[in-house]
């Protein structure tokens, strides 16, 4: 188990080292200088050869790099071009309302996909599972920004129930407390959770209903266990690896930015400073944020495998 | 009975509070004043940078020598008097006393000096001023005086210019900061102060009341004369999504957009509690530039043949779409200021293909393709480039069109290569009004070839005419040189002007006192209900 834990962490470097590497690299023979960007309209090729100058961007690459990596060997992931401030700091400022956004929407989706999608394979081709299979159509196909529309059109301005936009720290010294906080997140989480009950309620419904037809659930039955036991003891727990694995994977790719949905809320999550990062050319944001993306996959997919161990005993590392 | 008693009493006691609450609440809530800018703010010094969105940050917490008021006449701001020498070479100025940095420092010659400077050395007014000037002197520390190897007649407007690059006041610890470089303080003497321990990049910018503001005793007047400050608290609040900030504003959320999406006009207007207004009326400029260095644009007959195939009607519709927003303007000085002048000769803004198409075959053109450039992700210019594309194609030129995004464009459009190397003949973009009402801060008539704007236009005479009109004192013999250089940039087709738009901004009903300005949106004055 160690040695596995350990396999893996080794493992993450070499992946960190060539993505930091190519990610630079593309960055800079990509087209686009954020010299030219920070110049602005006015300047001349004067100006801009200045700040690239400023901004070290007229040094040869390799020495870009071989900078840029001794800086992370020693916890500087450097300075925003545009904000003047370190790329930490700013990817720590964006962490909580992205966290926040993924796993409430995460917890939100799970609480009503796993009982929908159990009940739709316990009772097959039911009213609930044809509903089911209609509403995850829907979920998967409505774009997430008309979702975002309506639910703002229904809860914020007609009812008048929830904010429009904005989000409220829940720790810090600007800490709004959890019913602000929560207030400005339901309809982001509401917005992002259709398709994630749309994907989690698909799988579970699959995986349930494989399990409800192997042989020991029909010994469970036979040995007159009620049938709610039948379903969670037996059934949903055999059917649990490829949920948890979905479910990993919704939370790297809601870690990774979920753009649209943080533009409509205006939620001043990683998304949205990817976008600007990539827009402006901050060099600097960009490698900051791959290298913190690429960690957080690989420690998602690690807690995914190490929950197997729990989930299905025959499973050992 | 007596739990009815108590169910009832303890409702009207939260009825009460409630009540309470809510008058408090609604008390503050005319104290905080919210404002969605229309970009995001990301660079905070504004001599480092020509954003706009930077320069509207500035006019909140730093002040001004002098500034523009409602008739477009330069007035003092910091400076109380100042005198000319009569050789004209000497200019002393008084600042006024009492001025206090938000750090609770007085503000000193020495400050304004090494603000100057620092300016001057981004600025291309300011650049060209510095040329005139020999030394600064800071006789005492409410004194400065600046000597002049020979008279010169920009001094003001330089001190006074409302665009970008504003010779912003700031201590001098800061101001040595080489303007190649960003500050790191944002302390400045203005009205409001920068809370940058609040400052939530992409989110959030809070500023407050600086209670220790000295105001001008003058009424406001655009941006000159008072400013009374009748907010304890305005935050910029971010939101990059149009319809966002609609929905936003409609639920009260917000209390201006700066630049609503001219799609929303309509809808604007006929939602309850909120009205558009106008406070830029001189408005933008859309613009087409040339590369001169590169065929087939190097042929001024084939750019003033480019020059008719253009209809400013077009852009208007296209990129506006709302009649009464647009304006068509032959002047390369935007119309309503004070050098616009719409004698323009062969340039008429009215498309006139069979023309432009005669003039081609005269000209030589042997069907160089034009590489013209989009800006795909800049919805205010994106359209542009659609129009000329199909304009210069009923002319008889051949386009490459070239799409990629604006940080693309603004690293392409520095190149100097042929077109078939990665340069480029042609792009289009908007100038605010005030950055192009004098011809020495206009970009587009920097004529210095090789060291010149993008384009690198050589033309010595546009040069010569610039000197001129820096020299010149007298106010009429400068809009004859204004208009004579307008003449010879239209001879030489310098760029094409493509119709004025004016961008108004969306205010909740509750809020008044937006001042009429020269293209920023200054919230001081107002006032919420």
């Amino acid at each position: 188990m160690l040695q596995f834990l350990l396999r893996r962490i080794v493992a993450v470097l070499p992946v960190l080292f060539v993505v930091s590497l190519v990610v630079f690299l593309i960055l800079r023979l990509a087209p686009g200088d954020p010299a030219a960007v920070i110049a602005g309209n006015s300047a001349t090729n004067e100006d801009i050869a200045k700040i690239q100058v400023q901004l070290g961007l007229d040094r040869p690459i390799p020495i870009q790099y071989g900078i840029w990596m001794a800086n992370v060997f020693q916890g500087d992931l450097g300075f925003s071009y545009y904000l003047n401030k370190p790329v930490t700091e700013l990817i720590a400022q964006r962490v909580e309302p992205t966290l926040s956004l993924a796993f409430g929407t995460v917890i939100l989706a799970i609480l009503i996909a796993v009982p929908l999608g159990t009940l739709a394979a316990w009772r097959l081709g039911g009213w609930l599972d044809r509903l089911l299979s209609g509403f995850s159509v829907a979920g998967f196909s409505v774009p997430v920004f008309v979702i975002g529309y309506l639910l703002i059109y229904l809860f914020a301005i007609r009812l008048e129930w929830l904010p429009v936009q904005g989000y409220k720290s829940l720790s810090g010294p600007s800490a709004a407390g959890p019913w602000a906080w929560m207030r400005q997140l339901i309809l982001p989480w509401m917005t992002l959770a259709m398709i994630y009950v749309a994907l989690i309620a698909r799988v579970t419904r699959a995986s349930v209903s494989e399990a409800l037809t192997e042989d020991y659930i029909r010994t469970a039955r036979a040995k007159g266990i009620t049938e709610s036991a039948v379903l969670l003891r037996h059934a949903l727990a055999n059917a649990a690896v490829p949920i948890v694995t979905v479910v990993g994977i919704g939370i790297a790719l809601l870690i990774g930015g979920v753009v649209v949905t943080e533009t409509v809320y205006a939620i001043p999550g990683l998304g949205s400073l990817t976008v600007d990062a990539v827009l402006n050319r901050d060099f600097p944001v960009i490698q900051g944020l791959v290298l913190l993306f690429s960690v957080s996959y690989v420690l998602i997919n690690l807690l995914v495998d190490l929950s197997y161990l729990v989930l299905d005993p025959r499973i050992r590392y | 009975m007596k739990r009815r008693s108590l169910f009832a009493a303890s409702l009207s006691l939260s009825l009460a509070m409630m009540v309470g609450g809510t008058a408090h609440a609604q008390n503050a809530n005319t104290k905080v004043l919210r404002f969605v800018p229309h970009a995001n703010l990301t660079v905070l010094d504004p001599i480092w940078t020509t954003a706009y969105v930077t320069r509207n940050h500035a006019y909140m917490i730093y002040d001004t020598l002098f500034t523009e008021d409602a008739k477009g006449q330069i007035k003092p701001q910091m400076v109380d008097s100042y005198q000319i020498s009569k050789d004209e070479k000497t200019w002393t100025f008084k600042l006024r006393s009492g001025l206090e940095f938000h750090d609770g420092m007085p503000v000193t010659s020495t400050d304004v000096v090494a603000s100057l400077k620092r300016w001057a050395s981004r600025d291309a007014m300011g650049g060209i001023l510095a040329t005139f000037i020999t030394d600064y002197e800071t006789p005492d520390a409410n004194t400065f005086k600046i000597i002049l190897n020979q008279p010169c007649g920009i001094v003001l407007d330089a001190f006074g210019k409302a665009s970008s690059n504003v010779p912003f006041i700031m201590p001098a610890r800061i101001a040595a900061t080489p303007g190649t470089e960003q500050i790191k303080e944002h302390i400045g003497s203005g009205p409001f102060v920068f809370k940058a321990d609040e400052f939530k990049p992409g989110a959030l910018v809070v500023y407050t009341k600086n209670t220790k503001y000295k105001s001008r005793p003058e009424a406001p007047s655009a941006m000159a004369g008072g400013r009374p400050v009748n907010f304890d608290r305005v935050e910029w609040v971010i939101i990059r999504d149009t319809q966002t900030q609609f929905n936003a504003l409609k639920a009260g959320e917000v209390d201006i957009i700066e630049q609503p999406s001219f799609e929303q006009m309509d809808a604007l207007k006929k939602t309850e509690g909120v009205r558009v207004e106008n406070y830029a009326p001189a408005g933008m400029q859309f613009i087409m530039r040339f590369n001169h260095l590169h065929a087939p644009f190097n042929n001024p007959k084939i750019r003033q043949a480019a020059m008719v195939a253009m209809g400013q009607q077009a852009y208007i519709n296209t990129q506006v779409g709302v009649p009464e927003l647009g304006r068509l303007c032959r002047s390369m000085f935007p119309c309503g200021t004070t050098y616009a002048d719409e004698d323009t000769g062969y340039f008429t803004g009215v498309a006139n293909p069979a023309k432009a198409k005669q003039m081609l075959q005269e000209a030589g053109y042997d069907g160089t393709p034009v590489t013209l450039m989009r800006p795909t992700d800049l919805a205010s210019i994106a359209k542009l480039p659609l129009v000329a594309q199909q304009q210069l194609q009923a002319a008889g030129f051949k386009v490459d069109f070239q799409q990629m995004d604006w940080a693309t464009l603004l690293a392409r459009r520095a190149k100097k290569d042929a077109p078939a190397q990665g340069g480029w003949n042609i792009f289009l973009t908007a100038w605010t009004a005030g950055d192009i009402t004098n011809p020495l801060s206009m970009a587009m008539l920097n004529a210095k070839g090789q060291n010149g704007w993008f384009g690198w236009q050589d033309e010595p005479r546009l040069e010569y005419l610039k000197g001129r009109f820096a020299r010149t004192t007298e106010a009429a013999e400068k809009k004859k040189i204004a208009t004579e250089i307008q003449r010879v940039a239209f001879e030489t087709s310098t760029h094409a002007p493509l119709g004025q738009y004016i961008s108004p901004a969306a205010v909740r009903t509750n809020v008044s006192g937006m001042l009429i300005t020269p293209g920023v949106p200054v919230l001081w004055n107002m006032k919420k209900n």
